[in-house]
């Protein structure tokens, strides 16, 4: 359910769309008034009606008028604007708090008992405060139905709020540029009745640090590597333990390596060590300080244990 | 400037008089129309490459998913699309072409202050052009950070950044030097009796752009340098993972590019308010509030940056602040829209080409600058912020105003500089069919904006197709109009009717001398004893 512009899905839509019919108002008027004169003067003045040009003098009332009006309108517009800008930075100190991790290129959602999901679940009527975080470059947190975007800055504790007031589902974009595929950097937001909401939460995982595959996914590496053999940025990591690659150097050699722990450990902590034949350097960040070492063994071991058809190659 | 006593050499700058012949005798002249001429030459070739790239994007947005290219490559795309017309076509646009050219001529002088240096500036530009267009095919690909290169993106992907800022750094500089010769030149060689009170409104506006030229883009320059640093020697200025601040950078980025949108618009107002009183045969209407207001903006135009930035987690007050302002500014641009109109009332109009363009220039700004204020408000920005109402406001701003006003200046100024008329009719049919295409092509990204369509996306969902099929159909009914206006012009050039000294009765001083100009302008320089735009 992805159509049109949606009213009223949250407390915000109301004051925000009324700022926009305030200064679109002020903008049509303004418009249609300046069309209208120019097509008129042109008309009517046209050296075939109008031969010789009237020299007209200028009339100090009349420029004072056009430069205290708009001034008067603008400054409307800006206060307009202001006050009710005030209330997005202003979320209740009973919001439930949810950490959004937005990163190359998907979306996370964290809530307060450590229980991890893809979707952001949130319960109707209840305010809800995100705190966005971002481990590589800047993302845009955006949620046209709510009428609120924030951006996702690394090291920077942004956040942004609102109250979901319309049971639905509505889209969730990234809207500031991320790389290859800020385009599918996509997810939903979900409204639910809160009985709803909190079955949901009963039954999400805690984010787990000795299971590899939680480990992967929580971390957004499958947006980059598949399991089944596709191949996405990244190289897929179908068969990945004990294969053959050929890698690539920073000083441009080449060299063959075995699929081994110690390589498997390089490629998350320095990616740009040893990097595939036949894919781009610098696109995978370090996660150097982000996976912690246990985290990083349980990935290994998760790839040991995954089938291993590429093996025999 | 050569002695007033030596004899005046009566052929005109189309003609080769110095030791070379040829292709050398433009590349190694000094003299301001030719330098300016090269540059038009040089900003209408990369304007060209950028309208393709941008159909390129426009064939892949018809449809979602892949239509022709992959995502990386469209990246890229939209980034070089960025460079090539924001620091090589907008930015020089009017200024180093008819601002070389009529800069001079129309404030009685023989050339700008230092000549040389004004064909060093153009070298500079031709150098920092060579190595953006060469970023495209390098090594590691194409920059794909957007023309912003964003931190800490723009400091950690693999593809070309560094080439590609060394290019914007030197086109910088290329401009530096530019606004610092003009400054001097209105300066130094006015003609006598010739107050600033008594400039033209295009000098004048040249003369506003110039100190933001040279205040402002020194602040880009370092800020690029830095981004250059960081990324060979891991220095740490913007990326947190090694200490930085990526929002330094955009505050660095903006202070320069928010005033080079006023480089790129502050000349188009220039050309518009020559235009409207000679085809109007009317006086210009608020002569001093329309110099005066390109200064305000030039001034205030400094302190806006911030709203570029409203969503990126800057304090309550500054938001406040940067709203406050960017506000404030519009008003100078609403005085000017106001004031042309006022000096058609009552006029002689004749529906000649160049007002045409003018026309269209006042429409469709008036459009670029009323949705700026959409943006401008706090509440609605957060809304629209970062999706393709931006892009189209933009566009409306610096290809419906910045561009068309460029095109009235090329139909305008046309006869005096080739002394040659191109083909009236068909020049009215292209500027019809570029305006049509504009609006089909930008306006529904206001609408499928305000739906929520973020910009730069590759992809996109079914709904918004509709409003993208029209934009690609505007997009190549736009292109069919640039290429009629082009064909026209090229022909003329060589081949139209010999056009007189002063086709559409103008009074700024280039109406006064031959058509083309004599290679020193002025036989004898005038004496300037009124305001200009003095009809009788
Ligand atoms: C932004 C896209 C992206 C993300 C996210 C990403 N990677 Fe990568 N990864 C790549 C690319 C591209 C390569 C190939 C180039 C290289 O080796 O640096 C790669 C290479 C690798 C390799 C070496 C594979 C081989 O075949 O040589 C491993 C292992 C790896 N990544 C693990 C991970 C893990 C674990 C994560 C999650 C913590 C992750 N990646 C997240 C893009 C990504
Ligand atoms: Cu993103």
């Amino acid at each position: 359910m992805n159509y049109g512009i949606h009213y009223g899905a949250s407390n915000f839509v109301e004051k925000i769309d009324y700022t926009f019919y305030f200064i679109l108002g002020i903008d049509i008027f303004f418009f249609i008034l300046i069309t209208i004169l120019m097509i008129y003067f042109v008309v009517r003045y046209n050296k075939k009606r109008h031969q010789k040009a009237v020299q007209v003098q200028e009339r100090t009332w009349l420029e004072v008028l056009w430069i205290t009006i708009p001034l008067i309108l603008v400054l409307a517009m800006f206060y307009v604007g202001w006050k009710n800008y005030i209330p997005l930075r202003r979320p209740p100190k009973d919001a439930l708090e949810v950490k959004v991790i937005g990163r190359m290129w998907d979306w996370q959602f964290v809530y307060p008992d450590g229980k991890v999901a893809t979707t952001l679940y949130v319960p109707l009527n209840k305010p809800v405060k995100l705190n966005l975080y971002s481990p590589d470059v800047l993302h845009g947190f955006f949620i046209p139905a709510f009428r609120i975007k924030e951006d996702v800055v690394p090291g920077k504790n942004n956040y942004t709020w609102f109250t979901a007031t319309q049971l639905g589902e509505y889209d969730i974009y990234c809207s500031a540029y991320c790389g290859m595929r800020h385009a599918y950097m996509y997810s939903k937001v979900k409204v639910v009745p809160t009985e709803e909401f909190n079955s949901i939460l009963a039954n999400l995982k805690v984010a787990s640090s000795t299971d590899g595959e939680a480990v992967l996914r929580n971390n957004g590496c499958f947006s980059c590597h598949s399991m089944d053999g596709t191949r996405l940025v990244g190289p897929s990591f179908k068969g990945l333990w004990g294969a053959k690659k050929t890698v690539i150097t920073p000083d441009g050699k080449k060299e063959t390596i075995v699929v081994d722990e110690k390589y498997l450990e390089e490629s998350i902590i320095d990616p740009n060590a040893k990097v595939e034949e036949g894919f781009m350097p610098n696109v995978m960040r370090s996660y150097k300080g982000i996976i912690k070492d246990e985290e990083i063994k349980a990935i290994i071991e998760y790839f040991k244990n995954s089938d291993g058809e590429a093996k025999k190659e | 400037m050569r002695a007033e006593a030596q004899e005046f050499y009566k052929g005109t700058y189309l003609e080769n008089t110095g030791r070379y012949k040829g292709i050398w005798a433009w590349l190694t002249s000094t003299d301001h129309k030719r330098i300016g001429l090269m540059y038009l030459y040089a900003i209408a070739t990369f304007f060209i490459v950028g309208v393709i790239m941008g159909l390129l994007m426009r064939i892949e947005l018809i449809s979602p998913g892949k239509t022709i290219v992959e995502p990386q490559a469209y990246n890229g795309l939209f980034t070089v699309h960025g460079i090539i017309m924001i620091f090589m076509v907008v930015i020089p646009g009017l200024s180093a072409t008819f601002g070389n050219f009529f800069l001079p001529i129309m404030i009685g002088a023989r050339d700008v202050s230092f000549p040389r240096l004004n064909l060093f500036s153009f070298y500079l530009f031709l150098f920092g052009s060579f190595l953006a267009i060469l970023s495209q095919f390098m090594r590691h690909g194409p920059p794909d950070t957007g023309w912003t290169f964003y931190a800490p993106y723009s400091t950690t992907t693999g593809t070309n950044v560094i080439m590609a800022t060394t290019a914007a750094f030197i086109l910088g500089f290329s401009s530096i030097l530019t606004g610092l010769n003009f400054i001097v030149t209105v300066h130094r060689l006015r003609a006598p009796g010739m107050r600033f009170f008594r400039m033209p409104l295009f000098p004048w506006a040249i003369y506003a752009t110039a100190w933001i030229q040279l205040l402002a883009t020194p602040v880009v320059g370092i800020t690029l340098l830095m981004i250059i640093a960081e990324r060979l020697f891991r220095i740490g200025f913007f990326d947190p993972a090694l200490g930085g601040d990526p929002v330094l950078y955009q505050h660095l980025f903006w202070i320069y590019s928010h005033p080079a949108v006023y480089i790129m618009i502050l000349p188009a107002m220039g050309v518009i308010t020559e235009i409207i009183p000679t085809f109007c045969q009317r006086k210009v209407y608020g002569y001093k509030a329309i110099a005066l207001s390109s200064v305000a903006i030039a001034a205030v135009g400094y302190l806006v940056w911030g709203h570029h930035m409203y969503t990126s987690g800057m304090s309550g007050k500054s938001l406040w602040l940067f709203s406050f302002l960017t506000f404030v500014v519009a008003v100078p641009s609403a005085i000017k829209v106001f004031n042309w109109l006022a000096t058609m009332y009552k006029g002689s109009i004749d529906m000649k080409p160049p007002f045409l363009f003018a026309l269209f220039f006042i429409f469709l700004f008036t459009i670029g600058g009323l949705t700026g204020l959409v943006l401008g408000a706090l509440a609605t920005n957060v809304h629209v912020h970062d999706t393709s109402f931006v892009v189209a406001h933009f566009h409306y701003i610096i290809f419906g105003g910045m561009g068309f006003a460029m095109f009235a200046a090329i139909h305008y100024w046309f006869p005096k500089i080739y002394g040659r008329m191109y083909n009236l009719k068909q020049a009215t049919v292209a500027s019809i069919i570029m305006f049509v295409g504009f609006n089909l092509l930008y306006f529904p990204q206001f609408i499928i904006g305000i739906e929520g369509m973020p910009r730069r996306y590759y992809d996109y969902f079914p709904q918004f197709q509709p409003a993208q099929v029209i934009s690609t159909i505007g997009g190549f009914v736009l292109a069919a109009g640039l290429a009629l206006m082009f064909y026209n012009l090229i022909r003329s050039a060589r081949k139209g009717e010999k056009a007189p000294a002063n086709p559409w009765n103008g009074t700024t001083l280039e109406w006064q001398i031959p058509s083309p100009p004599p290679l020193e302008n002025f036989d004898e320089i005038p004496h300037i004893n009124e305001r200009p735009y003095s009809f009788k």
